[in-house]
């Protein structure tokens, strides 16, 4: 990816990117006005969200969940929707609902 | 060494000519009139093999200009032809090709844009387009039609630039019009254009890379701003590549060609085949003293303001002709003119200039037309009072 902020004589012409992959290395997560919250105590860990997350930003290892990749995540909250198991008190906000929420983003 | 060979071409077989020995490595084009003698001789060459050149024949104009953009992006060589609706009809990629700088170059038969239907000349085609970020020559005969496509080849290319460009005549008075050309060698043609190698290409497959990827508000006024700054290197370029093409095939080519303008007093500026009847005109007047010359301009874009400002300065009158209207604009004025008034100001050059439209769906412009102009120029530098602004040549009024 050019170097951020580059003027207009040191980006590459036509907004050409020239090294793949380097989406990775541009940050929507400024975008987000709702912000996913986990609650890793009761989550079953069935990758619901894995599958479903259109930025990739579900985060596992060894078949276990990890953590949100909130560099990238725009905060679209499908992980939270398409989560199938229930709590009763949500570990970060105290709430019913699903093992995933979704949060203020406070800026 | 050049050997040329005269032949009776229509501007459009010239046209064509020129393309069969730069054998680009692709052609998308759509059948349009008066257009159609362009891509229907190509294809043929390319069914006959004598071009190694691949040809897709395409649904509309929209899908030819997508192709090539295409083709371009792969690293292709790639040319298109069009008039018209067609060109009209590509108007989306148009601006895509210039702005993802691929040097796609495209024969523009110049030819009224509907409606009514019509299918004569007229420049309201290219001109629609003059703000897409082409690069605009303009062709007074079929030789400068075929002249001006090899050229169009090295402009486009230049690593400066990497900028489109259309090449402008006149439909069916030069297009289907048959005159002598003299057609170089296709060796010469070949060495003058050389091979192309794209920097960027999508099919360096040892090298991804995207193109045409999302470009926000963070990113995309630098990229305008480098496309600006791309045209405004180009007239050094078009100059350059003018120049070396009159060594070596003996026609020398800049901004616009100068005629009877040394000690001229009042100028006629017109665009492609009405200079031929402009000039004729002009010599009659110069046999009988009348101090009027005349600039043929032949690249509308880049808009060669100085140059045109630094020709007509100390000028007592200039008339613009123009093919074209735009629309809502002062006076309902014209293109060349508009930019003219432009250049003038801006070099603080206070040369009185009149507008007239000319030749639209079509219609002839005749010597007595051209006749009627320089008299009224001649009124214009005694007076200093400009009786109308923009006028009209063969209009019933």
């Amino acid at each position: 990816m050019a170097k951020a902020n580059a003027t207009w004589k040191e980006a590459n012409i036509a907004g050409m990117v020239l090294e793949p992959g380097s989406a990775a290395e541009y940050e929507t997560g400024t975008w987000r006005v709702q912000r996913p919250v986990h609650d890793a105590g009761k989550c079953t860990h069935c990758m619901m969200c894995w599958v479903f997350c259109p930025d990739s930003c579900i985060i596992v290892k060894d078949g276990r969940w990890q953590e949100f990749d909130y560099f990238h995540c725009k905060g679209c909250g499908i992980c939270a929707s398409v989560c199938p198991v229930k709590v009763e008190a949500h570990e970060v906000t105290g709430k019913p609902g699903k093992v995933i929420q979704m949060t203020d983003e406070k800026k | 060494m050049v050997v040329s060979t005269k032949r009776a071409l229509e501007g459009a077989h010239a046209s064509a000519e020129a393309m069969r020995q730069i054998n680009p490595d692709v052609v998308a084009a759509y059948p349009i009139t008066p257009q159609t003698a362009i891509v229907q001789t190509y294809s043929q060459y390319v069914a006959d093999g004598e071009v190694d050149t691949e040809f897709i024949a395409v649904e509309s104009e929209h899908a030819a200009m997508s192709a090539c953009i295409g083709a371009a992006a792969a690293g292709g060589r790639v040319m298109t032809a069009t008039a018209a609706n067609g060109l009209a009809l590509m108007w989306e990629e148009l601006y895509i090709a210039a702005s993802m700088r691929f040097p796609i170059v495209m024969s523009c038969v110049n030819r009224a844009l509907s409606a009514p239907l019509n299918i004569h000349c007229d420049h309201s085609d290219s001109m629609g387009a003059r703000d897409a970020g082409w690069i605009h020559l303009f062709s007074e005969t079929g030789q400068e039609a075929y002249d001006n496509t090899i050229q169009a080849v090295r402009i486009a290319e230049h690593p400066d630039l990497l900028l489109p460009v259309m090449v402008m005549q006149d439909g069916f008075i030069t297009g289907h019009a048959v005159e002598l050309v003299e057609v170089a060698d296709d060796a010469s043609v070949k060495h003058f254009v050389g091979s192309y190698t794209p920097q960027h290409s999508l099919l360096d497959i040892d090298h991804p890379k995207t193109f045409g990827a999302w470009d926000l508000y963070d990113y995309y006024f630098e990229h305008k701003r480098q496309q600006t700054d791309a045209l405004s290197k180009a007239m050094k370029v078009i100059v350059d590549v003018g120049d070396e093409f009159g060594r070596t095939f003996g026609r020398k080519y800049g901004a616009f060609e100068a005629y009877g303008m040394d000690d001229a007093e009042m100028a006629i500026v017109v665009l492609s085949s009405t200079a031929g009847t402009c000039r004729t005109v002009i010599k009659e007047f110069r046999k009988k003293g009348v101090k009027v010359g005349l600039l043929k301009l032949r690249v509308f874009r880049p808009f060669p303001a100085d140059e045109l400002a630094a020709a007509l300065q100390g000028l007592k009158a200039v008339a613009v002709l123009d093919r074209s209207i735009s629309f809502g604009s002062m006076q309902g004025a014209g293109p060349v003119f508009l930019e003219l008034c432009a250049a003038l100001y801006a070099a603080g050059v206070r040369t009185k200039a009149v507008n007239y439209i000319y030749g639209l769906g079509g219609r002839d412009v005749l010597p007595a037309d051209v006749e009627r102009v320089v008299q009224e120029l001649q009124q214009l530098a005694d007076t200093g009072k400009v009786a109308s602004l923009v006028s009209y040549l063969g209009l019933r009024e």
